[in-house]
């Protein structure tokens, strides 16, 4: 090395300054090194962890709702096939952004864009919001093939619950809708609950077997790239689908009774008085529950409310009316098993009686003459069962009423059924404050006053005087998942006098099929086709003394909610009780009128149909059809 | 150092001689880099979703650094003294390119950096990088060393960093701008800069500094700062980048999770992997070992030019290698420490390793100037004598 001598003095401060500037060098690579040390050294492991987290996502695998089928194995509820779009909040760096281009390929208002927005903000960042449901294969087909270029953007075929029936069924099995907080909070915190997408049973069956009809949730890691897309599969638990459930009911039947009731507001319910399978359980008007799940509108919601036909409330279990005169089988047997009632003692009726200074009346202005019991209730005779209800008291018309099950609820899965109210004396002293009357005893002993009933109580109370006296209870559900009801065992009996039930019995065959009967313009004709029953009218007003002297006003000339309800409870054949039938008809007028001719189509209509001795589905083992082979594979839905 | 001498004055030497001369190591350990960048540009080309591999980065790394070493060669065969004659010229056609890049430059990445001469793309703000080392190089050459701290005689120096600095800063390209400033300022600190004006400097840097954060800087550099000094405040947004590669360098641990296994760099958790990010990549799937190796092998680089600099005859070379190298050294230090989150995110690739041919290119036509003054670092150049003729 020879440097410059005239050089030197530079080259000296050169050195000295590049060894500084090398030292710093140096320096600084120790630092990246040292550095570079604590990031893959001291803190690897917690980096690790985070990288894994990055990596690997959970996602739950919503299991398939389990079906429900009637006896015939006739879909009533089902899942379909709901194409949607979903946004994975971590996924996104730029939320309006995305939602802007999402917007060109399907429309998203205003009010849905804020629901997202706000559903965003509550929930966990890595758990998918529902976007858009219920999309068209076009608007699907035009999200998947943008999909990739919109990061946390999953277009996503899922499930939804279907009614085939819709409102026909509304009031049985209920329907599925959106988690509420609350049900987040009852299922502790469940992250299926969480999924979007994801209903659970909100009323009716749906809601009674939701766990049952759920299922179980799988889970499935993912490894994902940066912006939440699957890469591939790590692993799989599969859950279990949701367990299917076969009902007692005749979907035909039920349909037939819907259609009967002609948008009338009441309704029907058929048993099997053998076994209490309810056959149908018609009611209108209702609701279309496919609405609900989607997400009804806000009109929709609002005419539903407003309707004074409360389309909203289950008639058949919530509906609470006096039976009217059909309670006068209760008053008969209580009559004759008292032992104070001989069936062949006579009153006479001139059309009204009298107790104290109060006049009760019959519904026969000009009276039915001398009635015996079999002929006061074929004739429905007010004064026969007022002179009764004078002799006996009270106290054996309650006990009657309730071991034909009224006053209490019949719990057969669908939830919210009312117990109707059966009145004693020591209730009213509780309750109302007041002495019970020999007045309240002749009201009740014509099922009115404070009587109430249901039409699925007053079913249950005719079921049990047709099966000659036995305990009926009624069900709805023969069958879930693989666990068989059983074909129904016959009912224990209530330990009547057989010869009271049978003459009772003969009354009410009376009713229907003798001249003078209340409903004999109803009776069925034909080989195997008979019925038996009871007609009943209830009165919704006061008829004041004025209106009586001057003729009671006809119903079809009051407005809608004055009129009568009308009731009829029967069964038949009337040689071998096999199906028994109660129809309410709200303010349709008399029970003769009004509810008997439907009872008759519909009996006439069961009795043809037989649907209790044709071979039913499910999986009892002696069908060819069985449950658990139709039953969905775990669903894919996510 | 060496024994040959090719004649005392040395006005000429063979081509054959210079042949003899190239410094092989240095070639090894350039060589041995883009090596590293090859592998690892090879692995960003796996598509994991579609178990398919993409190696067409990597053999455009391997042709661009195939392409960058010949012309090393032919800068290197070059003489020293043709480049000094150059180097103001040089230095006048990249200040012209510069401002041309602020009158019709293209904007990319919201920054104008680039300039469209016909179908070639230039980035003037390279082309400084080089002729700013030369052209202080050669100045510095003809001051002596009480001359550099004199006002005078510095002054022009200074404005010769500054001109350059401020208009690629309005580009604004931040990373570039610090990178000429420091570069250019360490050239004045080897020249023998007094300390009592390094100390005035740094105080005037700092005032300055505060100055340009105040009203110079725009809001995503700002961004960039305050998320570098705490990268974990806002994961999802801007210390997103910088949080997800120190995840990827520490999962890496000591021996890395294999070649095309790291999850964080292949399911694009980190950005840029193959540009500003791919030092992360390296240390995600070679580990400590790995990202350490290629440290090792930039600082052999270093020494070797460090080294080239002191034997050098001429203060030209000294200057235009430490020049060089030092530019070198900071690319690389900023870059690291850019990803393992020590200083904001700032648009530095990793020499010779990111994917990209614009600042290869740079970086090659330097190493062919070190290469140069090895080659002619015995002749005699006075400190007047500005040209070869």
């Amino acid at each position: 090395m020879k440097p410059d001598v005239r050089d030197s003095a530079r080259y000296e401060k050169f050195s000295r300054r590049a060894a500084i500037l090398s030292l710093g060098t140096l320096g600084v690579f120790g630092g990246l090194a040292a550095r570079l040390y604590g990031l893959q050294v001291v803190s690897s492991d917690q980096f690790k962890e985070l990288a894994e987290a990055n990596r690997i996502n959970r996602r739950i695998l919503p299991p398939q709702r389990g079906r429900v089928f009637d006896r015939f194995g006739v879909e009533l509820a089902i899942n379909r096939q709901n194409l949607q779009v979903q946004l994975i909040p971590e996924g996104i760096r730029d939320l309006e952004g995305t939602l802007d281009r999402v917007g060109k390929f399907i429309e998203i208002s205003e009010e849905r864009r804020d629901r997202i927005l706000k559903e965003i903000s509550r929930r966990k960042r890595f758990l998918p919001v529902t976007l858009a449901e219920n999309l068209t294969w076009e608007e699907f087909a035009r999200i998947n093939a943008y999909a990739p270029k919109l990061p946390g953007v999953q277009p996503n075929a899922g499930e939804l619950r279907y009614y085939p029936y819709a409102d026909r069924l509304a009031h049985v099995l209920g329907y599925v809708a959106k988690p509420s907080e609350q049900d987040v909070q009852d299922n502790d915190g469940d992250p299926l609950l969480m999924v979007p997408g994801f209903r659970i049973g909100k009323s009716g069956l749906e809601r009674t077997f939701d766990d049952d009809l759920r299922g179980k949730a799988g889970t499935k890691h993912v490894v994902v790239n940066a912006v939440g897309r699957e890469i591939k599969e790590h692993s799989r638990e599969d859950g279990e689908p949701g367990k299917d459930a076969v009902l007692t009911l005749d979907m035909g039947l039920q349909d037939f009774a819907y259609d009967r009731l002609n948008g009338e507001s009441g309704g029907v319910v058929v048993m099997d008085v053998t076994n209490g399978d309810i056959l149908a359980i018609a009611q209108s008007p209702a609701f279309d529950p496919n609405e609900f799940t989607t997400g009804l509108s806000q009109k929709s919601w609002d005419a539903l409310r407003t309707n004074e036909m409360n389309p909203l409330v289950n008639k058949a279990l919530q509906g609470q009316y006096a039976p009217g005169s059909t309670f006068k089988i209760i008053t008969a047997l209580a009559a004759l098993e008292s032992g104070l009632i001989n069936p062949n003692e006579h009153f006479y009726c001139n059309g009204k009686t009298r107790l104290g200074r109060r006049e009760f009346h019959c519904w026969k202005k000009e009276g039915h003459g001398s009635m015996n019991l079999r002929n006061g209730l074929k004739n429905s005779c007010n004064v026969y069962f007022y002179e009764v209800a004078r002799k006996i008291g009270m106290e054996p018309i309650t006990a009657m009423a309730e071991r034909f099950g009224l006053g209490a609820v019949h719990d057969f899965g669908i939830p919210g059924g009312k117990a109707g109210l059966v009145p004693s004396e020591g209730w009213k002293q509780a309750v109302q404050g007041g002495r019970w009357s020999a007045g309240d005893t002749f009201n009740c002993s014509i099922g009115q006053g404070y009587l109430l009933a249901t039409p699925i109580q007053l079913a249950v109370m005719i079921s049990r005087l047709a099966s000659g006296g036995r305990k009926v209870e009624p069900r709805l559900l023969r069958a879930l998942g693989d666990d068989f009801q059983g074909q129904g065992e016959a009912f224990d009996t209530m330990g009547l006098t057989p010869k009271w039930v049978d003459l009772v019995t003969e009354g009410v065959i009376a009713v229907v099929n003798e001249p003078g009967g209340t409903a004999f313009g109803k009776r069925l004709t034909g080989p195997g086709l008979s019925m038996a029953g009871k007609t009943g009218t209830v009165q919704v007003r006061q008829i004041s003394r004025e209106e009586r002297a001057s003729g009671v006003i006809k119903n079809e000339d009051l407005p809608w909610k004055y009129r009568d309800h009308g009731w009829f409870v029967g069964f038949g054949p009337i040689d071998n009780p096999r199906y028994a039938v109660a129809v309410l008809i709200e303010h349709g007028g008399g029970g003769s009128s009004a509810a008997a001719p439907v009872a008759k189509d519909v009996m006439r209509e069961v009795l043809l149909r037989n649907p209790s001795i044709r071979p039913s589905y499910g999986p009892q083992g002696d069908s060819a059809l069985s449950v658990s082979g139709l039953s969905g594979a775990n669903g894919g839905a996510s | 150092m060496s024994s040959y001498t090719y004649g005392e004055t040395g006005r000429e030497v063979p081509l054959w001689q210079k042949f003899r001369e190239i410094d092989w190591w240095l070639i090894f350990l350039l060589c041995a880099v883009a090596a590293v960048g090859f592998i690892m540009l090879y692995s960003t080309g796996w598509d994991i979703a579609k178990q398919m591999r993409d190696p067409s980065r990597a053999l455009t790394h391997l042709t661009r650094f195939s392409i960058a070493l010949v012309l090393m060669f032919i800068v290197a065969l070059v003489d020293v003294r043709v480049w000094m004659s150059l180097a103001y010229p040089a230095y006048a056609a990249a200040l012209i390119l510069l401002i041309g890049v602020e009158l019709f430059g293209t904007v990319g990445m919201g920054a104008q950096r680039w300039l469209l001469i016909g179908p070639i793309r230039v980035q003037p703000s390279e082309v400084m990088k080089i002729a700013l080392v030369l052209s202080l190089a050669r100045y510095l050459h003809g001051l002596t060393v009480d001359e550099v701290s004199r006002i005078k005689t510095l002054a022009p120096a200074v404005l010769m960093i500054l001109l350059p600095v401020a208009l690629i800063f309005r580009q604004p390209d931040l990373g570039t701008a610090l990178l000429l400033l420091m570069g250019g300022a360490a050239l004045l600190f080897l020249a023998g800069l007094s300390w009592r004006i390094v100390a005035v400097a740094s105080v005037l840097g700092g005032v300055a500094a505060g100055f340009a954060w105040r009203f110079l800087l725009q809001d995503y550099q700002k961004q960039r700062v305050l998320t570098a000094l705490n990268p974990d405040s806002d994961p999802l947004g801007a210390g997103y980048h910088i949080a997800q590669s120190k995840i990827a360098i520490g999962a890496g641990g000591l021996f890395g999770k294999g070649f095309g296994n790291g999850s964080q760099s292949q399911l694009n958790f980190l950005p840029e992997k193959h540009t500003d990010f791919i030092f992360t990549m390296l240390a995600e799937e070679w580990g400590l070992i790995g990202a350490l190796t290629l440290l090792v092998l930039y600082l052999l680089i270093l020494f070797r030019g460090l080294s080239i600099a002191m034997s050098s005859r001429h203060h030209f070379g000294r200057m235009v290698s430490m020049g060089v190298m030092f530019t070198f050294f900071l690319y690389v230090a900023i870059n690291t420490a850019m990803v393992m989150g020590l200083i904001p995110v700032v648009g530095v690739p990793l020499p010779l390793v990111s994917y990209g041919g614009t600042v290869m290119m740079t970086i090659m036509i330097g190493m062919g100037l070190v290469m140069s003054v090895h080659i002619h670092r015995d002749i005699d150049v006075p400190r007047h004598s500005g040209a070869f003729w």
